[in-house]
């Protein structure tokens, strides 16, 4: 119990002690530091490689004390494949936005998880642009205003946010995709086990992984923090479901 | 080892394996897709990775991830392929990061075609993508020098840490020509503590180009251009034929293009025409003092410079004459290649020769 406490109140190793240069209430600073726990557990800080992408977290290399790449926008899967391939007695992940992820970088993401690369993505779901000032995303919901859709995302032309972790569970090649939460303690536990679980399924080097994580922008939402906790919760939360939607496990029971 | 009679394609990966680079990320494009076909089959031998991307774009990226582990790694590729890893090409330099690329060049712009053809000179010396940078560029006229030049590329990007491209057009790609690979080919030294092998007993390393600061971005760049100016000075690579002090005129051409003109030159010889020629191997950097010094030998009264393209090299033969002679242009593009009968009609016209 002790212990438990002190890991709680103690900065994990794996985070660096630099102060992070994100919002008041941003919650990419949860997500930091559930990976960052997560390294530590699974004792592998001496052995990973992050890459950051471009987006609120491009900086995610001075809050890790693991080694380090910076991507350019949407291409973090591409060099991770090139990384992991070289170095597969490594563990790697990528931490990534859905501007980088679901728009830019949309063929980088499936073929690295359709090519069943052993590498772990983070994937930041806040449904907005956070670094540019808050555009409209492949992820911004049916009717949320955003700087390039002031009347409300117009799905007759934009068309309706992608459900990443559903889409990439939809590919055949096994591998663990989960989403997950942190707008809320309970939901914080339930995003840090998946977390783990696909750093695990790395170590074990059995499949891609990847977990998306809902997330708030209150900056760019224009809204407080506590609101925009709420806000996620009441949002994105119907729209994208939490839950796990494929394991490599399920595919041996499919055969 | 024997000589062995191989296609340019084919000679260029197996010069890549030679060099230990047993890392290749590729797309098929034509006309270089046997590099791909054929690595495909050698690189399990060896122990090596070959991964076919999704696209030439993925293949700039994963070449950035896997140099970052500190060992050889490559592409090839064709013009249309090479316009896509321009991006990655200037985040690699940025980065510091060795890596070689092969464009077996084919005629542009757009989708153009996949006939032979030097119009991607411009992209390839003048950087394609954005920002303060330059990669080194060399430019085989024969497999054999495909081959070494391969080699060299591997330790030319470890020795200054810089994407290395390797240009020839579809006639290098395509050409069956007798090669030898060199026996006891030793990996230079070269200390890569900048590469991520994880942070044990260290400090985490990291690999960008991203610096806010203007005052550390220009450091940075700072540092690239004072990488440049030390191979400007200890990396120019040429060849001269035929010249001498009673030549009137000499031609300036590059690849594959130098070796039809050297066949003009020979029968030029024979009708009593003294022509040389400068053959520039490293197009960046470019041998510039070298071209001016020749240039200036009182015995040369003209100029010309052959191109597969509507005249790209020419401006750096431009830039490096400053005037000093007249200098005239002969070119064809689009997978057209001049004949040795046409650089002749265009050596006579520059000679004022009459028709
Ligand atoms: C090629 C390229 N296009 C555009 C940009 C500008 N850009 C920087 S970050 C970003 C969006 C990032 O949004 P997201 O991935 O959702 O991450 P967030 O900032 O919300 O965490 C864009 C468009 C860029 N850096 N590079
Ligand atoms: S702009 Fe949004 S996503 Fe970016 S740091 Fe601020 S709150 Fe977080």
């Amino acid at each position: 119990m002790a212990q438990d406490v002190d890991i709680i109140l103690s900065r994990p190793k794996a985070l660096s002690d630099n102060i992070t240069h994100y919002c008041p209430g941003c919650t990419h600073g949860i997500i930091h530091r559930l990976v960052a726990e997560t390294i530590d557990e699974l004792g592998i800080r001496e052995r990973t490689a992050g890459v950051a992408p471009v987006g609120c977290s491009v900086l995610a290399y001075n809050y890790f004390n693991v080694d380090f790449m910076e991507a350019a926008h949407g291409r973090a899967p591409a060099m991770a494949t090139g990384f992991k391939r070289l170095r597969p007695d490594m563990i790697v992940f990528t931490y990534q936005g859905d501007g980088d992820l679901a728009s830019i970088g949309m063929g980088e993401i499936i073929h690295a998880a359709n090519r069943g690369e052993k590498f772990t993505v983070i994937f930041v779901n806040n449904a907005i642009y956070g670094m540019t000032g808050g555009q409209m995303a492949p992820t911004t919901l049916p009717g949320q205003k955003t700087t390039t859709s002031p009347l409300g995302r117009d799905v007759t032309t934009a068309g309706y946010p992608i459900r990443m972790a559903e889409l990439l569970s939809s590919l055949r090649t096994p591998a663990y995709i989960a989403r997950a939460a942190v707008h809320d303690p309970m939901y914080i536990i339930d995003a840090k086990r998946k977390i783990k679980r696909a750093f695990s399924y790395q170590i074990a080097n059995k499949c891609f992984s990847l977990v998306e994580v809902l997330s708030t922008c209150p900056t760019n939402w224009g809204l407080s923090p506590t609101v925009s906790l709420e806000w996620l919760e009441k949002n994105m939360r119907p729209y994208y479901p939490l839950g796990t939607f494929k394991t490599p496990e399920d595919e041996v029971e499919k055969k | 080892m024997a000589k062995k009679l191989m296609k340019g394609n084919e000679a260029i990966g197996e010069a890549a394996i030679c060099a230990g680079a047993t890392n290749y990320f590729a797309y098929p494009i034509t006309p270089q897709s046997e590099v791909a076909e054929y690595l495909s089959r050698r690189l399990p031998e060896v122990g090596g990775v070959f991964v076919q991307a999704e696209s030439e774009v993925a293949v700039g990226y994963m070449l950035f991830g896997a140099a970052s582990t500190g060992k050889r790694v490559f592409t090839t590729s064709s013009s249309p392929g090479i316009s896509l890893m321009q991006e990655a090409l200037s985040y690699m330099a940025g980065a510091h990061l060795p890596v070689v690329l092969v464009n077996i060049m084919r005629g542009g712009p757009g989708l153009g075609g996949i006939l032979p053809a030097q119009s991607d000179y411009f992209q390839a010396t003048k950087g394609g993508g954005h920002g303060d940078y330059h990669i080194i560029v060399l430019a085989p006229s024969s497999v054999q020098e495909a081959v070494d030049l391969m080699i060299l590329a591997f330790d030319l990007a470890d020795k200054y840490r810089t994407p290395v491209m390797l240009i020839g057009d579809g006639m290098i790609g395509q050409m069956m020509e007798s090669v030898e690979f060199p026996e006891q080919y030793q990996t230079p030294p070269s200390p890569k503590e900048w590469a991520l092998t994880g942070a044990v007993g260290r400090k985490p390393v990291v690999i960008k180009s991203l610096f806010l600061d203007p005052i550390a971005l220009e450091k940075n760049s700072l540092e690239l251009a004072k990488k440049y100016e030390i191979i400007k000075a200890d990396e120019v690579r040429y060849e001269l034929y035929k010249v001498n002090d009673k030549n009137k005129l000499l031609i300036f051409a590059y690849g594959t293009m130098a070796r039809i003109c050297q066949t003009a030159i020979d029968e030029l010889e024979e009708e009593g025409i003294g022509v040389g020629l400068f053959r520039p191997i490293s197009l960046f950097p470019f041998p510039q003092k070298e071209i001016y010094r020749e240039v200036i030998k009182p015995n040369i009264k003209a100029l010309l410079t052959v191109e597969m393209s509507v005249g790209q090299m020419i401006e750096d033969i431009e830039r490096c004459i400053v005037g000093q002679k007249p200098l005239g242009f002969y070119g064809r593009t689009g997978g057209i290649v001049p004949s040795p009968d046409e650089v002749k009609a265009a050596v006579k016209k520059q000679l004022g020769l009459g028709k």
